[in-house]
């Protein structure tokens, strides 16, 4: 007969070895990206238009179009997704349409993203003439963060307690006045965390902004929302297989400040929510 | 007064929780109002299933089969390495480890979901690809099988995280009954946890095989972009999603390529749907 306590053993031992194999990896693409990024950062890097074809100098205009980029992006979702939120935890009923609601935010959530470039570009490039713009690709990238906003905002909403709104409702506040003044305030903390994650997936996106607002080289500023501009994630996609002979120490400094950027938006959304969970009062 | 202010406000909110129905309608209507073009002109089973994808020979040929293959391949690649791995931590995770070390792993797991695509593709060309061409005495390393990997890799989060909550989901009656039956914590994982929590761990499974079908950025960095039909694993491919972001930026507005690009962009949303009502109907069941 078999030793079940043996099976358990060598069971555990395997499941802990698929855990390294994911976990391990993880942290050597950190390290490596730090380890080689690092000294290739310095305030010229930072501050400089690229140079010799991109071979050198900085990277300056990418990081100032992923920073309009994604600011268009979170201008435009955020209203919509938060409202969207609010009615799904305050207003819906358990009907068809709530369910068709759930259901597209779902495929929202699931459409690849080079799907979101084509259908960027057919609408808002071609359709309503905006051009490749930074308006064209913050509006795709919007939508594209849509459900992430929508489903972190609705988790924070459904979160306060009902007795909350009861109160505030027999008090004689009206619906409205009880969201705007009970259930709002107490949900922020959840709904920033959305946002603040909304705003990584969207800076570190390159598909959709291909066809929508990306340009290859680019060495100024944009002066109106309906200029190209360089993107981050894109310039490193292009310095890694576009142009021959890039020099290695510019590709991982472009690689550590694109993760670099992305992380500490993370980062910062998970300090939120671990402040928000000890100071939480029910 | 105030009545009226009420009802506008709701009406307001409404709409805009109408807006992702929008969306996703608009999404679908615009892809097809480029796409359906080439449906009409080549024919819709000679698209899907012609063998050759020469888009600016004259006249193009618009066959989508060596995508579909290529798509498929580094796909079903990326399940096989995925799906055991991601399952196993996913148990590990949430059966196993320590309190401590589950944060570390969860917050691991949650860095790689984080990690921009095009960050693991440049990371991935500079180190998988060579190792996979020397480890198997390939002329290029940019092969499907590096692709599977690296997708696998992608994958992983989705997996983990929805399978995780799978088995959180189960009753703790059930984990109880078992352990005090005199089962083994093994015995009771596998046995009672596993086909309890089993239509969770489907639709985690079908969410990251969704994840990786619209990989784009990685997938085309590291898999060579050949669009021939693959013979082994170990040639260079190109996926559905490599094809339009690697040639729209070429096609002419208004130019059978161009509709044959949206049209594949058709392929790729249908799928998506698909997968995700789908798992979506898993995830209710277990409600």
């Amino acid at each position: 007969m078999r030793n079940p306590y043996r099976t358990q053993k060598i069971a555990f031992f395997l499941l802990l070895l698929a855990t390294l194999l994911i976990v391990v990896p993880v942290g050597l693409i950190v390290v490596i990206i730090i380890q080689k990024g690092l000294p290739a950062i310095n305030w010229q890097f930072l501050s400089d238009i690229p140079r010799q074809g991109m071979r050198a100098g900085g990277i300056f205009p990418a990081i100032v179009g992923t920073l309009y980029l994604v600011t268009g992006a979170i201008i435009f979702a955020l209203p919509i997704g938060l409202l969207t939120a609010i009615y799904l935890s305050e207003y819906s009923k358990d009907n068809t349409l709530t369910r068709l609601i759930r259901l597209a935010i779902v495929n929202l959530a699931g459409v690849p993203s080079v799907v979101y470039g084509l259908f960027g570009l057919a609408l808002f490039v071609i359709f309503f003439k905006f051009g490749a713009s930074i308006l064209s690709g913050s509006l795709t990238l919007g939508i594209m963060i849509l459900p992430v906003i929508i489903t972190a905002s609705r988790e924070a909403l459904e979160s306060v307690p009902h007795s909350f709104r009861e109160v505030s409702l027999s008090l004689g506040a009206s619906k409205w006045q009880t969201i705007r003044h009970i259930v709002l305030p107490n949900a922020i903390p959840g709904i920033l965390t959305g946002t603040i994650l909304g705003l990584g997936r969207a800076a570190g996106e390159t598909a959709p902004i291909l066809f929508t607002v990306a340009a290859f080289y680019l060495p100024q500023l944009p002066d109106s929302i309906f200029d190209q501009v360089m993107a981050l994630p894109y310039h490193l996609y292009v310095i890694s297989t576009q142009v021959p002979n890039v020099n290695e120490k510019v590709r991982y400094g472009t690689a550590f400040v694109l993760l670099a950027l992305v992380l500490c938006m993370n980062l910062i959304a998970v300090i939120i929510r671990s402040k928000f969970r000890k100071k939480k009062k029910w | 007064m105030r009545k009226v202010k009420e009802f506008i406000i709701e009406k307001l909110i409404l709409l805009c929780g109408l807006a992702s129905i929008l969306f996703v309608t608009l999404i679908f209507l615009f892809l097809l109002k480029e796409g359906i073009e080439v449906f009409k002109s080549v024919g819709f089973f000679k698209f899907l299933f012609g063998k050759s994808w020469y888009p600016i020979s004259e006249p193009p040929q618009l066959g989508i089969l060596p995508l579909i293959l290529g798509s498929l391949l580094v796909t079903i690649g990326a399940a096989v390495i995925s799906i055991p791995i991601g399952i196993g931590c996913a148990i590990y995770i949430a059966e196993i480890a320590p309190q401590k070390l589950k944060e570390i792993l969860k917050a691991g797991i949650e860095l790689l979901a984080a990690i921009p695509s095009v960050v693991l593709g440049f990371i991935g060309m500079v180190t998988l690809v060579p190792l996979v061409k020397s480890v198997f005495h390939l002329p290029t390393g940019l092969t499907a099988l590096s692709g599977a990997i690296m997708l696998a890799f992608m994958a992983m989060p989705t997996i983990v995280s929805i399978a995780e909550d799978a088995f959180y989901s189960v009753p703790k009656t059930y984990k109880e009954g078992a352990l005090a039956l005199g089962a083994t914590h093994w015995q009771t994982i596998w046995r009672v946890l596993l086909p309890a929590a089993s239509s969770g761990i489907l639709a985690a499974v079908m969410l990251g095989i969704g994840r990786v079908i619209g990989e784009t950025m990685a997938v085309m960095m590291i898999t060579g972009n050949a669009a021939v039909i693959p013979h082994s694993i170990f040639v260079p491919v190109r996926t559905l999603t490599a094809t339009i972001a690697a040639e729209m930026g070429e096609a002419v507005v208004g130019s059978e390529h161009y509709f044959a690009l949206f049209a594949i962009g058709i392929v790729l949303f249908v799928i998506s749907f698909a997968i995700n009502v789908t798992a979506d109907l898993f995830l209710h069941k277990r409600q």
